[in-house]
């Protein structure tokens, strides 16, 4: 076992760098130029050359992301100034990703907890009783669900209940523990803020899960071990329980760590539409002011996040089914 | 000898076991198939039976060099087959075919049968395509389906005439040697029997040459003239068909002829079976000396756990790896564990059965 | 009384394609500590006939109707309850395939502790050591150590004596036990059938045993039943069944079996397939096939009946006692294929 994951993490950092890497280098295949964009408008070339120098963005490509690489290690990875700091608003990047994790946290572990509220029961409940109406009626929400883009059902739902109804706050965030002065924030007013961004996410994500939790229930149910346990005199309560279920939702489980991770990288268009002020609008941002060590910084926390959840969810696996033996 | 159509000597197939954290260096092997040596005359059928685990199917593949052998040499139709690269090797296995277990895995689910059957015209380019229809609706003739079936699906078919679509695919380039694969195990009682006499009867019409590989003893005495024991990996008796039932003369083939069940309701009571001890051991880890001494009832401490025994002649052509070979047939297991008449010498050669 | 008294047994599945006959019209008896051997071919009826009686069919697409009494009590009349705990506990089922037969993620001690749970109110340690002593009783070497061990670290004959240990805990009256030594090797089978035998002996158990390799019926059985396409076409003990089998389905079994016993030049060969049965032929199921069809055969359907005098004895054919008598004599007792 420390074999396996003492080789899965330096895999792991052998694909940090090279993720970190393509992102340096597709930045700088973009056909703009943020020196000019830094320096304003009335720039003369000395001015250019010295915005470059300060910037840093006088230097080719790979010595920068050189730089960029042992600032990282230097400053310890969660230091304050390890990521850099900001070329729009000159803050430190990492006090940025401090304020704005726990928003994207929040829409993607709440929204995480919503979708496998909606899944669970119907994906079982569809295994069931299959080409039953209540199945029927699944495959059409999971159709919807796929398909429809969570842009256009977040504006939908801000139209119907924020706007019409007026049940739910038009966007924004709120704040759990402390909330800014002057701003809503405690328990009750952040999830009623978050309420609607959690829909929105969690359909998608609803949808897939539905149809995985139903193939998988479906595929468990004709398995010669709950035969074997109906033939024991077991009840369907204990059947459903001990052996359908216990082994159907194993493969979901890990599929879920993995969801929760890519999420952590900026559910970009939930938190746009909502105005959250989270990493993926974050991420947006940077790009379209040309905020080189902010985007670093979101691509650095979320690579960190997928690879760091799949190495846990591999060995989570293999805690929790006793047939695989990590190589 | 000019009629050996295949000479089988020291064959091996070892997979790698490896660990490490970034290098991977191989610590163990799954010693598949671990020395196995026969020969096969033109003509005959020489049936190979052993349990799971013992490395029958793996040594046909290697035969077939659809596996690497680890080592050892395969002369086919007097020619060395195992170092051949695969240019050389195809016109080769043009005259080499295999039959499969599974007759519902073995066929292309999305290939017509005639494709299926004739795929093999087609990649050596034998024929036009007139003639390869023809060739095919002849072959399904000579298995017994309907040539008019030619482009249905496998899945059109049930499992015995999916297993003849699978013999006339073995046909259909006129092979010196088929090798059969368990071919009638996934069958039911009465398709097997078909699909047995139709193997025979091919056998007489073409002349072919069969390894016939089993775990049925019963199907095996049906179709072999000689037959050859496989355990963990290595043969251990090798004999004509009569020779190898009427006396068997290593205890694990003892076992296995004991432990068939028989349709005879008084025979079965009246006999003693031999019953061996536990399971087979896994080819990781297979025992010292002699592979088979921890379960055999006639296991001597001190010579069977050390040394290991020779493939060697008991009697005539009938060859065996004990140092305690059976002396006659029918054996009880007590008969069995009673110290051996004679002592092995060296080489554990065996006395000839007086 | 018979401990299991089959009568009528009628199963019909609902399919996409209409409704299949997978049992039509079957009765046999089971009687305390005797075993019964259930022969037939795939598609033949066997498999379902028992997972009918213990109430295992997909409830939503099998119709049933018949009785099946089991101690005097029709099992397919009971209420669900009343059937669930007589399942693993007066009577057990084992399958065919040990490897899929156990669930993967639990230990063989949690799997056998269930079974206990299920039908004794005892404490959890008392649960443990009758789940240690019937893994002793069925040959596990290293009890202790390997109740926790999880099936994929057993071997394939080990698996089967376990799900052997997890049947006989609650000391049940009847097994079933589907195809139980098909998958296994043939030493394996061997072991396993002895220690079946050893078991019924000390438990007293009677067992039912689905089969389609007459010599393991020839071995175990004392009572033979064979099916045919959904019915029962032949019914004796052991001996009479080897010694007169009485109707050509059963000839052309016993014939196209290599024997290891005698050289068969020629295995007797059952021309065509088995029949369907979403559309079974009229009259006799086996005419089709049988080379000695009349045309009533093919009309009407020959009713279970005995041919050799003997009220245990009984197979469905119309061809006369007579000829079949005749039959037998030419194909010497013991060998039935063509010997040319």
């Amino acid at each position: 076992m420390t074999r396996y994951v003492i080789r899965r993490i330096l895999w792991a950092l052998v694909l940090f760098v090279v993720v970190t890497f393509v992102s340096y280098v597709i930045f700088f295949l973009i056909p703009a130029d943020p020196v000019k964009l830094f320096a304003g408008r009335q720039a003369t070339p000395e001015d250019m050359a010295r915005a470059a120098a300060f910037y840093g963005l006088d230097q080719p490509f790979y010595v920068q992301y050189w730089k960029f690489l042992s600032r990282l290690v230097t400053h310890g990875v969660i230091g304050e100034k390890a990521l850099g700091f900001s070329f729009v608003n000159r803050q430190w990047i990492a006090s940025g990703v401090q304020s704005r994790a726990p928003v994207t946290a929040s829409l993607v572990l709440g929204g995480a907890v919503m979708w496998m509220i909606l899944a669970v029961p119907i994906g079982i409940v569809s295994a069931l009783r299959p080409r039953s109406l209540i199945d029927r009626g699944a495959t059409v929400f999971v159709l919807i669900g796929i398909s429809a883009h969570p842009v256009f059902l977040a504006l939908i739902f801000l139209y119907i209940f924020g706007y019409k109804l007026h049940m739910f706050p038009i966007g924004s965030y709120a704040d759990f523990f402390n909330p800014p002065p002057g701003q809503a924030g405690g328990p009750l007013q952040w999830a009623w803020h978050m309420f609607l961004p959690w829909c929105t996410f969690a359909i998608l994500f609803a949808a897939l899960y539905v149809r995985m939790i139903r193939a998988s229930v479906i595929e468990t149910m004709n398995e010669d071990y709950v035969r074997t346990a109906r033939a024991k005199g077991a009840p369907e309560w204990v059947v459903m329980r001990s052996h359908i279920l216990r082994n159907a939702l194993l493969p979901i489980v890990t599929m879920l760590g993995m969801d929760i991770a890519l999420g952590l990288g900026g559910a970009v268009f939930t938190e746009s539409v909502y105005s959250l002020p989270g990493l993926g609008q974050w991420a947006v941002q940077s790009l379209e002011t040309f905020d080189l060590p902010v985007t670093m910084g979101v691509v650095v926390f979320a690579t960190t996040a997928v690879l760091v959840v799949n190495v846990i969810v591999d060995v989570l696996y293999a805690v929790i089914d006793p047939r695989i033996k990590l190589a | 000898m000019a009629d050996d159509l295949l000479v089988v000597e020291g064959l091996k197939k070892h997979f790698p076991v490896t660990r490490g954290i970034i290098f991977q260096r191989q610590v163990a092997a799954v010693k598949a198939v671990d020395g196995v040596s026969f020969t096969v005359k033109r003509g005959e059928t020489l049936g190979v039976v052993g349990e799971s685990g013992c490395g029958k199917s793996t040594m046909a593949r290697c035969i077939m060099r659809l596996i690497e052998p680890t080592a050892g040499s395969v002369v086919f139709d007097g020619r060395e087959i195992t170092g051949l690269s695969r240019h050389e090797l195809r016109p080769i296995r043009r005259e080499m075919m295999m039959v499969f277990q599974d007759p519902y895995a073995s066929l292309n689910p999305r290939k017509r049968v005639g494709a299926i059957v004739g795929e093999a015209l087609e990649v050596h380019k034998i024929g036009t395509a007139t003639e390869t229809k023809r060739r095919v609706q002849e072959l399904l003739e000579i298995v017994g389906l309907n040539p008019e079936h030619y482009n249905r699906f496998p899945h059109e078919f049930s499992g015995g005439q999916r297993q003849r679509i699978g013999v006339a695919r073995a046909l259909a380039i006129n092979p010196k040697l088929i090798v059969c694969d368990e071919p009638v195990s996934a069958l039911d009682v009465s398709v097997q029997a078909q699909i047995l006499n139709l193997l025979k009867d091919l056998q007489k019409e073409f002349g072919l040459t069969y390894v016939f590989i089993a775990h049925d003893l019963n199907v095996v005495r049906h179709i072999s003239d000689r037959v050859l024991v496989m355990y963990l990996g290595h043969a251990v008796e090798v004999a004509t068909r009569d020779a190898l039932y009427h006396h068997p003369r290593h205890p694990y083939t003892g076992a296995l002829l004991s432990a068939v069940p028989v349709p005879n309701p008084e025979l079965a009571r009246a006999r003693q079976q031999i019953l061996l001890e536990g399971d087979v051991p896994s080819p990781l880890n297979p025992p010292s000396g002699c592979w088979f001494h921890p379960r055999c009832p006639r296991h001597h401490p001190g010579v069977c756990d050390v040394r290991e025994p020779q493939l060697v002649a008991a009697a005539g052509d009938h060859r065996v790896a004990c140092h305690f070979p059976l002396e006659r047939w029918p054996m009880n297991a007590a008969e069995m564990a009673a110290p051996a008449a004679s002592a092995s010498t060296g080489a554990g050669t065996a006395t000839g059965a007086p | 009384m018979a401990l299991l008294d089959v009568r009528d047994l009628h199963t019909t599945f609902r399919t996409d394609d209409g409704l299949v006959k997978a049992v039509d019209g079957v009765s046999f008896t089971v009687e305390p500590g005797q075993t019964l051997g259930i022969v037939g071919e795939s598609g033949s009826g066997k498999s379902v006939t028992c997972l009918t009686i213990m109430g295992l069919n997909d409830r939503r697409s099998a119709i049933t109707s018949g009785q099946a009494l089991f101690k005097g009590a029709d099992l397919l009349a009971m209420p669900k309850n009343q059937l669930r705990a007589l399942r693993g506990n007066e009577i057990s089922m084992i399958f065919q395939d040990p490897m899929t037969s156990l669930n993967p993620v639990h230990t063989i001690g949690r799997q056998l502790v269930e079974a206990v749970h299920l039908h004794q109110d005892v404490s959890r340690s008392s649960a443990r050591s009758q789940s240690l002593d019937v893994l002793k009783a069925v040959g596990i070497p290293n009890a202790e150590r390997r109740i926790d061990d999880y099936p994929h670290q057993f071997s394939g004959g080990m698996r089967q004596r376990v799900m052997i240990a997890m049947a006989l805990i609650n000391h049940p009256d009847l097994l079933i036990a589907d195809e139980p030594t098909t998958a296994l090797d043939v030493t394996t089978q061997a072991q396993i059938l002895k220690l079946m035998d050893t078991l019924q002996k000390e438990y007293g158990s009677a067992i039912v045993m689905i089969t389609h390799d007459l010599g393991v019926v020839a071995e175990i059985a004392d009572d033979v039943v064979v099916m045919y396409g959904a019915q029962v076409v032949e019914r004796a003990t052991a001996e009479e069944l080897f010694a007169r089998p009485s109707m050509p389905y059963t000839w052309g079994l016993l014939g196209s079996l290599p024997r290891i016993d005698h050289d068969v030049e020629r295995l007797a060969q059952i021309p065509g397939t088995p029949p369907s049965l979403l559309n079974p032929p009229p009259g006799c199921r086996f005419h089709p096939r049988c080379t000695y069809a009349m045309s009533i055969c093919q009309s009407e359907q020959p009713p279970l009946a005995s041919a050799t005098g003997s009220e245990t004895h009984l197979s469905r054919c119309h061809l006369d006692p007579a000829t079949r008598l005749t039959e037998i004599k030419k194909l010497e007792s013991g060998h039935f294929a063509e010997v040319t």
